[in-house]
């Protein structure tokens, strides 16, 4: 298992340390419930470092970027980000990614960390004809996420930018406490917040400084529970290879241009579509059955119970005549079948930054 | 890890309190920790007759769903019904309050050949 910079915080903090996309990460430190609720009504930390970093530069950075990606790069100006995703040539998905415009030339890729070599290779197969330089620094980086409504004043008194000025999906270079960092105001957890780029060697003065003023740390849980609340996808559960991203919720990303594999994806049907369950009673989870009346709709790809709503939520792929909020379904857990109602998500309310 | 002396426990991480042919039946220290925050637990209805090794509850927490085995066979005669508001009390209280039901045992003298609290430890140990 590879060990983030940050290992030795989290066993200093009594993190419960597990295996993830080959990853030694605490699922927990105490609590998944108590750490997704500080993010929701303070500030939560997580060490993300085990995600992948590609830097895509050179003349045709951009070209590159609109041809490889479905959002449109070119609506970035410098110090923008995106929500993007990899598209193949079947009509699926490579990854669910995020891209910074850094400078006029230079994009900064986030890639999940389970999907960095695969990305990698699919990413080198298609740069042969554009003049591009791409980096794989995934192991030159360390990335805190810094999340929750308390993450900008937190985080304020360490930085030397101002940090209201700058909206979601920003992205630009600071100090902290006089160590240089990227910071960017995105996340994954539908919190306001921000994400902390810096060298491997300065991150637990980074993340300790953040302890030390009262954030919480927050594991793998949380994070999926967070995420799971606010209607993220998390790849390889809701995208995969053969998912469709026109049926998802986030098919805003496909912006009408040329793209590798647009073709597949054009001629894609929606049998199924990804919807929100919200249940009255009962946990739905990753691979239990949805069902109308007798007849079986669909599938559970993520679920829990929900830390704020204490209901259990779910994200699901159904037959599409089922798909439409408000719909009644059943979801089978453990040889019974539970009332689920369809609903848009997010589930819960979130912070409008 | 706390485990009690005054009590015998499964490899599946159950213990058991016997008090003359009832048993009371909960989940170890070491299991509601590897569970993590416990948000439901379904319980057996009383009058169900269950064999030792029986899948007769299920725990579950915000990460998964877990089964609880009989680790006796016998009749279920109470369950502990502050449990559906307070699935918690399995994370707290695991050896008290947290407690998951009873069972009115056909042997009990099969009892003694539950692990005691040494050969449990050995098993926790294992697993780590």
């Amino acid at each position: 298992m590879k060990k983030t910079p940050l290992y030795d915080e989290h066993l200093r903090l009594g993190g419960k340390v597990v295996e993830f996309a080959g990853w030694a990460l605490p699922v927990q430190y105490t609590s998944i419930t108590k750490e997704h609720l500080a993010v929701r009504e303070a500030a939560g930390l997580f060490d993300v470092s085990h995600m992948g970093e590609f830097f895509v530069r050179g003349k045709e950075a951009l070209e590159f970027l609109r041809w490889v990606a479905l959002n449109d790069a070119a609506r970035l100006k410098v110090g923008r980000a995106q929500y993007s995703m990899l598209p193949n040539d079947k009509g699926g998905v490579v990854d669910d990614i995020y891209v910074y415009r850094l400078s006029e030339g230079e994009y900064l890729m986030v890639v999940n960390a389970a999907n960095v070599s695969k990305d990698w290779k699919h990413l080198g197969k298609l740069a042969q004809g554009f003049d591009v330089d791409l980096v794989n620094a995934s192991d030159d980086w360390a990335l805190l996420a810094l999340q929750g409504p308390r993450a900008a004043e937190t985080l304020q008194v360490f930085i030397d930018v101002e940090l209201s000025s700058k909206r979601k999906n920003s992205t630009f270079t600071a100090e902290f406490a006089g160590l240089p960092v990227r910071l960017a105001r995105t996340g994954y957890t539908g919190e306001d917040g921000f994400e902390i780029f810096c060298a491997p060697e300065d991150s637990s003065r980074i993340w300790r400084s953040l302890i030390d003023a009262g954030v919480t740390p927050a594991g793998l849980g949380a994070r999926d529970t967070l995420r799971l609340e606010a209607g993220f996808p998390l790849y390889g559960h809701e995208l995969r290879d053969d998912t469709n991203p026109k049926c998802t919720h986030l098919s805003w990303v496909i912006k009408n241009k040329p793209y590798y594999g647009r073709e597949a994806i054009d001629a894609g049907s929606c049998r199924q579509r990804l919807v929100g369950l919200l249940l009255e009673r009962g946990i739905p989870r990753e691979g239990y059955t949805v069902f109308a009346e007798d007849k079986e709709i669909g599938m559970v790809s993520s679920g829990t119970q929900s830390p704020v709503l204490k209901r259990g939520i779910a994200l699901a792929w159904l037959d599409s005549p089922h798909a439409e909020p408000g719909e009644e379904v059943m979801v089978e857990i453990r040889s019974r079948l539970y009332p689920a109602k369809v609903v848009k998500t997010p589930f819960v309310e979130l912070a409008k930054k | 890890m706390n485990i009690p002396e005054d009590r015998r426990y499964s490899k599946t991480h159950e213990w058991v309190k016997l008090e003359g042919d009832v048993a009371t039946v909960g989940i170890s220290d070491f299991a509601q920790e590897s569970l993590g925050d416990v948000v439901y637990v379904e319980l057996p209805e009383s009058g169900r007759q269950v064999a030792a090794g029986e899948a007769v509850a299920v725990i579950e927490s915000v990460k998964t769903a877990s089964d609880v085995y009989a680790p006796l066979a016998g009749e279920v005669v109470e369950v502990n019904e502050s449990l559906a508001d307070e699935p918690e009390l399995v994370n707290g209280d695991p050896y008290g309050g947290g407690w998951l039901f009873r069972l009115r045992v056909s042997r009990p003298a099969e009892f003694e050949s539950l692990l005691d609290a040494s050969a449990y430890a050995k098993v926790i140990e294992e697993e780590e």
